[in-house]
């Protein structure tokens, strides 16, 4: 049964543009802190089944940095940042003052760097998202994994999977041109959590 | 020539020789292996929780106790014989630690937990399992000799 039948095109397009402010503050953020420019996609929605999901990333075996983060208030979501490895090893790289080589495995702070940056970014797109919708957004510390896309996302989904079969993405790919760092970016409300947003901002179907 | 079968997030398939049964990227899910040895039909379900009594929809490939049943008579259709199945499995791993570690993180033990219980109920001897650690896992299962390809990003591969 799909889940979101009941979201018309034009409640996904008020739902599009808070999550574009969102981001952009997300990417403000990112560029604070590292003292470059960030670019940023358009927020793509995307309601898949759950067995396409992995593919959004490039295939669920693709080794990358996921950091994962539950957000707790009267809209529940789940946030996940992805970075491909090699992006990962230059975004901690670039955090540290360092290089990680191409075999060298991304050691604590690295990792620790990452996790921080994932709560700064999460920080600023939720401030945005609660202020368009007076809702309490509470994020929790973030966790990271590096390994499988497929099994990052596993994890992630068993959240929201309770509920129906499709996942709702909003995905925002952001970009650091110098020397070319993408990361994904993916918000899942859980069940009723899009509705209780949308109704916040007054979008009727 | 062998055909290589995927099988995505919450979904099951059945197969012969020499055909494979193959999920990537298994984390906090498990891959449920059946096989009959003197047929050599092998079935392979990718579950991703626990029970169907939490949710109410109509993936029964989802749910360790929706997926098991729905695999066996797959399996019967291509002329296994169910007092002769065997399980392998593999997953169930925790992929992220928190500080403040709740029941929904603990989804992979869970997981397993819930399959080697639907296992037990269905009468079908659990032969290999590889599960657990905060690890993802590809899993490949042969239906010529039921042997489990289970391969990780930092701990090798092996075959159970």
């Amino acid at each position: 049964m799909p889940l979101y039948e009941n979201i018309s095109e034009f409640q996904l397009d008020a739902f599009r543009e808070i999550g574009t402010i969102g981001a952009g503050n997300g990417a403000t953020a990112l560029s604070q802190m590292i003292n470059k420019k960030i670019g940023m996609t358009v927020p793509a929605i995307r309601i898949l089944p759950f067995a396409q999901v992995p593919e959004v990333v490039g295939g669920p075996e693709r080794l990358v940095a996921g950091i994962f983060t539950t957000v707790k208030g009267p809209a529940p979501c789940n946030m996940l940042f992805m970075f491909p490895i090699e992006s990962a090893k230059i975004l901690a790289g670039n955090l540290l003052g360092r290089n990680y080589q191409d075999d060298e495995e991304i050691d604590y702070y690295g990792r620790s760097a990452l996790t921080e940056v994932v709560n700064i970014v999460a920080g600023a797109y939720l401030n945005s998202l609660a202020s368009f919708t007076n809702l309490k957004f509470i994020p929790s510390v973030p966790a990271l994994a590096i390994d499988m896309a497929g099994a990052i996302l596993n994890a992630v989904l068993a959240q929201i999977g309770i509920a129906g079969d499709q996942a709702l993405l909003m995905e925002t790919i952001f970009t650091e041109f110098e020397e070319n760092v993408t990361g994904h970016f993916f918000l899942l409300p859980e069940a009723g959590s899009l509705e209780k947003i949308l109704e916040a901002i007054g979008v009727k179907g | 020539m062998a055909k290589i079968i995927k099988i995505g997030m919450a979904d099951l398939n059945v197969a012969t020789p020499p055909d494979v049964l193959q999920t990537c990227g298994l984390g906090s899910c498990v891959g449920i292996c059946l096989w009959d040895p003197v047929t050599k039909v092998s079935g392979m379900a990718h579950i991703m929780l626990p029970s169907s009594l939490q949710g109410k929809n109509g993936n029964e490939a989802k749910f360790a106790d929706t997926a098991v049943p729905l695999l066996i008579q797959g399996m019967l259709k291509l002329g296994a014989e169910k007092s002769r199945l065997v399980a392998k499995i593999a997953g169930g791993a925790q992929m992220f630690s928190f500080y403040s570690a709740n029941d929904i993180m603990k989804i992979g033990e869970r997981n397993v937990e819930a399959v080697k219980m639907v296992l037990e109920k269905t009468k079908i001897r659990l032969i290999a399992e590889d599960v657990g650690g905060n690890y993802g896992r590809t899993i490949e299962f042969y239906s010529e000799n039921g042997q489990l390809y289970v391969r990780t990003i930092n701990l090798g591969e092996k075959y159970i």
